[in-house]
């Protein structure tokens, strides 16, 4: 500490300052907390591979172990293959990614900090999994990049496929607040990690992401039907490489509408009241 | 408005089965420090949590700048700065990352904030580690910036929870240095501490508080009133001098003389003249002396006398001279 020169002059930085509009604000400090976020997983950008590698794991494994059988050439399965596995990209980093992190900023003191800061109660968790969003696409971007090594390409043009990434990483913002609303339930990391285990083999792999729907067993047809990944899968599919949509892609908006207006609430609402 | 920078009235904060605060009146006048004295557990931090809008209550009111902690709460984080007990900081980021990102919460503009935060960093002697991340550093380094944090926002209202906790003597001094340049400059500050000599040497008022209730509340010195007037203490550096010592002291005050487990005698005394009587008295008997003074009980003899110790003994009536010497051994 260098000698006292009363640095503090009286007039405080922030109190009453004419308080500038509330969203705008919000917004403000979420972006701030995604920079954090940000510069973090530069920092440490291992653990952000996980939402490539295993998608790109599977991609590699689908495709030679199925492609053959199911589409008669590993190229024709590829195109059928790939949209599905960059929808898995975007959801698995949101799944695994938010709602730990939240978990585990709310043990640690910084919690104190942020909620002792006059910022919306909100303003964490949106800046965590706007995070995500850049994170996703990073995933997504690589898994494009994997994908072209491979051999796919984009069937449509080039707004058709912006239109995809749009709606996986739209998708993947939404899911994330599922996972962020257990991470703020719930106190233990091992048990959001777990929980977020176990619901990916049925969101991610229960679809129409190695197989269309109608090839499946009765059983896993069924839930594969109504399971909001399949329709992202197929949307994402009719906007790379052509198939129809049918629907899917209005389903895949609404769904993300629905997850969002129902867990982005309860999230808040848990995350305020934890004291 | 009111002319308090905060107040607490008869606040009552519960845990499940546990009573952490029974009912707790703080309260400052701007531009002062209160000094909240008590034993562990006795409720200190949660009370600095309550007014940070950290915790709710179950009954009683909390303002700060005349503004409720809980219908207000936002205008009061904008008032306030914290430096809890634990450190609030995020250990992946810097120190500089750290508090600027807490600039940047608090709506400074990215040069501002990092300016801001350079010149705390300077102020705690941290400039040197200011680009590493947080995680890196020692104890006091995080006790330091989490300091610094608090006071990025230039609040009108500090919470320090025993901010000198971990910090070397010479750290501590910069510390106490802080809190007087906040009070200098018109902020308040509220500070829990197991130190009574920070609290001595800092706080205008001084709550002492245990199982959440304030037993005591006043100056530093209408509290050391409470346990009686001055004494000598006298440490021979002989030990075996001791005895001799005694019987100067009681033959000159009049007192039995209190000895300690580290080899003081302790004597109350009705006036200071009796300290050169005493020297005299050693001299002429060449009792070398390793410690010899004359002065008003500490803070800790107060909190001795008042919360009895171990154990609820805070209801015992008006303390003797002896709880001077008790408190000390
Ligand atoms: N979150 C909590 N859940 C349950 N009990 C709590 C909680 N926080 C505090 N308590 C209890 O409330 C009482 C007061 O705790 P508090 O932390 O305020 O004490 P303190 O004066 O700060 O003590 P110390 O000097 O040890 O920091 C204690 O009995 C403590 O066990
Ligand atoms: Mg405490």
């Amino acid at each position: 500490m260098t000698p006292a020169t009363p640095t503090a002059t009286p007039a405080p930085a922030t109190a009453d300052a004419a308080a500038p509009r509330r969203p705008a604000r919000l917004l403000r400090h979420s972006l701030v907390l995604t920079g954090r976020s940000l510069a973090k997983s530069a920092r440490n950008p291992g653990a952000m591979l996980n939402g490539v590698l295993t998608p790109a794991l599977f991609l590699v494994l689908f495709t030679f172990l199925f492609g053959g059988s199911v589409a008669g050439s590993t190229d024709a399965y590829l195109l059928y293959l790939f949209p599905g596995i960059a929808v898995m990209g975007a959801g698995l980093s949101g799944m695994l990614s938010s709602g730990l992190a939240i978990n585990i900023d709310m043990k640690k003191g910084v919690f104190d900090r942020f909620r002792s800061l006059p910022i919306g109660r909100s303003a964490p968790l949106l800046g965590s999994i706007l995070a995500d969003v850049v994170r996703y696409a990073v995933a997504v971007a690589l898994l494009f990049g994997i994908g072209y090594l491979m051999g796919f390409r984009v069937q449509t043009d080039a707004a058709s496929a912006l239109g995809a990434v749009a709606l996986m990483l739209g998708f993947g913002f939404c899911l994330s607040w599922v996972t962020v609303f257990l991470g703020v339930l719930v106190r233990d990391e091992n048990a959001v990690m777990g929980f977020a285990f176990i619901a990916f083999i049925p969101l991610m792999l229960g679809t129409s992401l190695a197989a269309p729907v109608d090839t499946l067993p009765g059983w896993l047809q069924a839930w594969a039907g109504v399971n909001p990944a399949t329709h992202a899968m197929d949307a994402a599919r009719a906007l790379l490489t052509g198939t129809p949509a049918d629907g899917s892609i209005i389903r895949t908006l609404v769904w993300s509408a629905a997850l969002l207006a129902v867990f982005c609430p309860l999230a808040v609402a848990a995350y305020a009241r934890r004291r | 408005m009111d002319d308090h920078a905060f107040r607490t009235e008869g606040l009552v904060k519960r845990f499940g089965r546990t009573t952490a605060l029974a009912g707790v009146d703080l309260h400052a006048r701007h531009g002062t420090v209160l000094g909240v004295l008590g034993p562990n557990g006795a409720g200190k931090t949660t009370a600095i949590r309550v007014l940070a809008t950290l915790t709710g209550f179950d009954a009683g009111t909390a303002r700060v700048g005349g503004l409720d902690v809980v219908r207000d709460a936002d205008r009061v984080r904008r008032l306030i700065g914290l430096t809890g007990q634990y450190a609030t900081l995020d250990e992946e980021l810097t120190g500089l990352g750290n508090l600027v990102l807490i600039g940047r919460l608090l709506d400074l503009r990215k040069p501002d904030a990092v300016r801001r935060a350079k010149e705390l960093l300077d102020r705690f002697g941290l400039e040197d580690a200011a680009r590493r991340p947080v995680a890196t550093y020692s104890g006091g380094m995080r006790r330091r910036l989490d300091l610094a944090a608090s006071l990025v926002g230039r609040p009108r209202v500090v919470f320090l929870d025993e901010p000198s906790v971990g910090l070397d003597p010479g750290r501590r001094e910069d510390l106490w240095r802080v809190v007087r340049e906040l009070t200098a400059d018109g902020a308040s500050v509220l500070l829990t501490t197991q130190y009574l000599e920070e609290a001595d040497a800092l706080a205008d008022s001084i709550a002492v508080i245990d199982h959440g209730r304030v037993i005591a509340h006043g100056t530093p010195s209408e509290l050391k009133r409470i346990v009686g007037g001055q004494a000598i203490a006298a440490r021979p550096r002989d030990p075996h001098r001791l005895g001799d010592a005694a019987r100067i002291l009681t033959a000159v005050s009049g007192h039995g003389a209190e000895r300690t487990s580290t080899h003081e005698l302790v004597v109350p005394v009705d006036d200071d003249r009796s300290l050169f009587e005493v020297a005299r008295r050693f001299e002429e008997q060449g009792i070398a002396l390793a410690e010899f003074s004359l002065r008003l009980p500490g803070l800790d003899e107060v909190f001795l006398a008042l919360t009895g110790g171990d154990n609820g003994a805070s209801d015992r009536g008006a303390p003797t001279d002896t709880a001077t010497a008790r408190s000390r051994a």
